[in-house]
């Protein structure tokens, strides 16, 4: 019994914070029509961000911020790549993930004297100090903490995103991602709208991977690998399963898509399969949600290879 | 208030295709006129209307726009002033929005799009007013997401949309021609109406001469570039279909159509 609820509790700690990263890719993949592969570089560097400063005694709730800061700065780039450069969404991750690799190499080695990990077990972090640290530990203690700040985070963010996406900003990044033409219409640059929506998607990411890295107490650049495979999936599972779910907003399905991507992968690795296979398991749980996802898939691959508008530049005469 | 002086376009340059649409084109459109551009496939119409939007670029020439001189202007920044309504239904509404959060995104073209809430219930009225007018019942569908209306209905919005904020021209590029001829009709009435309404200096392109004959204060039939006929004032009043079709019917056979 309590293996099942420890198992249990392991899905709701990590889905919840990888919800993080799934909301970020929601905006991005799903509102934007933008599939944005920088996240395997971004969600790191909020990572090993929030490992150097934790271990130089900058105060962990700060960490997130800077991380989602930090974050923001990157996807920033991307898009910039993207509208002012006129390089396709497949691309503009490959080169932001690559250059990401030796960033977040640069930060951790800078930070750690040399390293290739930033360890804090010992240090506080947003699950051992105030508040988390009212709850007694002999009532649930440590996994209860994780849960509930994980809780309270993901809350906060989605009901934030909820309240953006309703403001006059919010709707002009629905409408740019949706037409970018009727963006045009209104006056306004869509290319402006886009570098936003794709600064905040990296923010959302960057923070995810500063909150695990606190849960973990460690951090380094692997971190990152398959966080895009696992975005992706967690978006795609849930937009997929609970569409005909007519009052729930999209946030919260890629929350239960998060939820329940980790559901399969926690069940898998639990029926025996080494932890070496943890990338393929991922791999193949990405596949699934693509097949079960039917017009994902399209959305998917027109939205990595869709051409940049040029300005004043239209070939076909009529 | 709109001048093309000396245009000149031409696609595939230093190919076989090469193909000279535009050879010093001029077009000179008054405040308030309404100007119907009807012509063969290949003639330019569309052409004309990117140019004048900064869709496309001329590859010389001038587009004047009131006293600014707009040739370089970036497209959004053009919109400003303009409103369009485009061929495809899909274009000129945001499918994903409801009908009333699209309203409240056009009301605010033109100002901040800040942090701040976009829906406000107290503009509810309005836009209920401007649906209304069209007669379509949409004025009692307003949380109806835009990309569930028919053709008809969304270019109708598209058309209000477009109108809705304070501006000095209005481009109608084709915007019937996707519509079935009931509809095509019923759109038209309500651009002619919002049209005299608001007097807006309008440019429309058409395939269809009926609404080129009856609606607007001036004709302008292109081909292969030129403007082989430019009718305005009493002549336009009189001007019947018959009196455009033969000169009509010999560049489209010309064309090949």
């Amino acid at each position: 019994m309590n293996f099942i609820v420890n198992i249990l509790i392991g899905i709701v700690e990590e889905g919840l914070m990888y919800a993080l990263l799934a909301m970020g890719m929601y905006i991005t993949y799903s509102i934007l029509d933008f599939p944005d592969l920088s996240v395997d570089g971004t969600f790191p560097l909020g990572a090993v961000l929030t490992g150097v400063l934790i271990l130089h005694g900058v105060n962990p709730w700060l960490c997130l911020l800077i991380s989602f800061a930090a974050g923001m700065l990157a996807g920033t780039l991307t898009g910039l790549m993207n509208v002012k450069l006129k390089i396709i969404p497949l691309l503009c991750g490959i080169i932001m993930y690559t250059a990401m690799l030796s960033v977040n190499l640069v930060i951790i080695r800078t930070g750690t004297n040399g390293g290739a990990i930033a360890s804090f077990f010992t240090k506080k972090t947003v699950f051992n100090s105030v508040p988390a640290s009212v709850i007694p530990e002999r009532i649930g203690g440590f996994y209860l903490r994780t849960v509930i700040i994980s809780l309270i985070l993901v809350i906060v963010c989605k009901v934030l995103v909820d309240l953006y996406l309703k403001t006059k900003n919010g709707l002009l990044l629905r409408a740019t991602g949706d037409n970018e033409k009727y963006a045009v219409m209104l006056g306004k640059d869509p290319g402006s709208m886009k570098i936003f929506g794709l600064a905040l998607g990296n923010g959302f990411a960057a923070l995810a991977g500063s909150v695990i890295a606190q849960n973990k107490g460690s951090a380094d650049q692997q971190m990152g690998i398959g966080m895009v495979v696992l975005g992706l999936a967690s978006v795609i599972i849930g937009l997929s399963i609970f569409k005909r779910v007519k009052l729930l907003k999209g946030t919260t399905m890629v929350i239960l898509g998060s939820l329940i991507y980790k559901a399969s992968y926690q069940i898998v690795l639990e029926l025996g399969l080494p932890t070496e296979w943890n990338n393929f398991i991922k791999a193949v749980i990405f596949l699934i949600a693509l097949v079960i996802g039917g017009d994902q898939i399209h959305k998917l691959v027109r939205g990595l290879l869709k051409r940049p508008r040029k300005e004043g530049e239209n070939v076909r005469a009529e | 208030m709109l001048e093309l002086n000396n245009v000149c376009k031409v696609f595939n340059a230093g190919t076989v295709d090469e193909n000279r649409l535009f050879d010093n084109f001029s077009l000179s459109v008054s405040e308030g006129e309404f100007i119907s551009v009807i012509g063969s496939n290949g003639s330019g119409k569309t052409t004309l209307l990117n140019i004048i939007c900064g869709t496309m670029r001329p590859d010389s020439g001038k587009v004047l726009f009131g006293s600014a001189d707009i040739t370089y202007a970036p497209e959004y920044k053009r919109a400003r002033r303009i409103g369009r309504v485009l061929q495809d239904p899909k274009m000129g509404t945001c499918g994903s929005l409801s009908i009333l959060e699209n309203m409240a995104l056009a009301e605010n073209k033109n100002k901040r799009y800040s942090l701040g809430r976009a829906v406000n219930k107290q503009r509810e009225e309005y836009f209920k007013s401007l649906l209304e007018s069209c007669g379509m019942g949409l004025e009692n569908r307003l949380g109806v997401l835009a990309g569930s209306l028919s053709g008809g209905q969304r270019q109708a919005l598209a058309l209000i949309i477009a109108t809705m904020t304070d501006i000095d021209l209005l481009i109608l590029d084709e915007h019937t021609a996707a519509l079935d001829p009931k509809s095509s009709e019923t759109l038209m009435e309500i651009t002619q109406r919002v049209v005299t309404e608001k007097k807006l200096t309008t440019l429309m392109v058409t395939h269809n001469l009926r609404f080129a004959v009856d609606y607007g204060t001036r004709l302008v039939m292109m081909h292969s570039g030129e403007a082989v006929m430019d009718i305005s004032g009493d002549k336009k009043r009189e001007l019947h279909i018959e009196d455009i079709l033969g000169k009509f019917n010999e560049i489209s056979i010309e064309c090949g159509n």
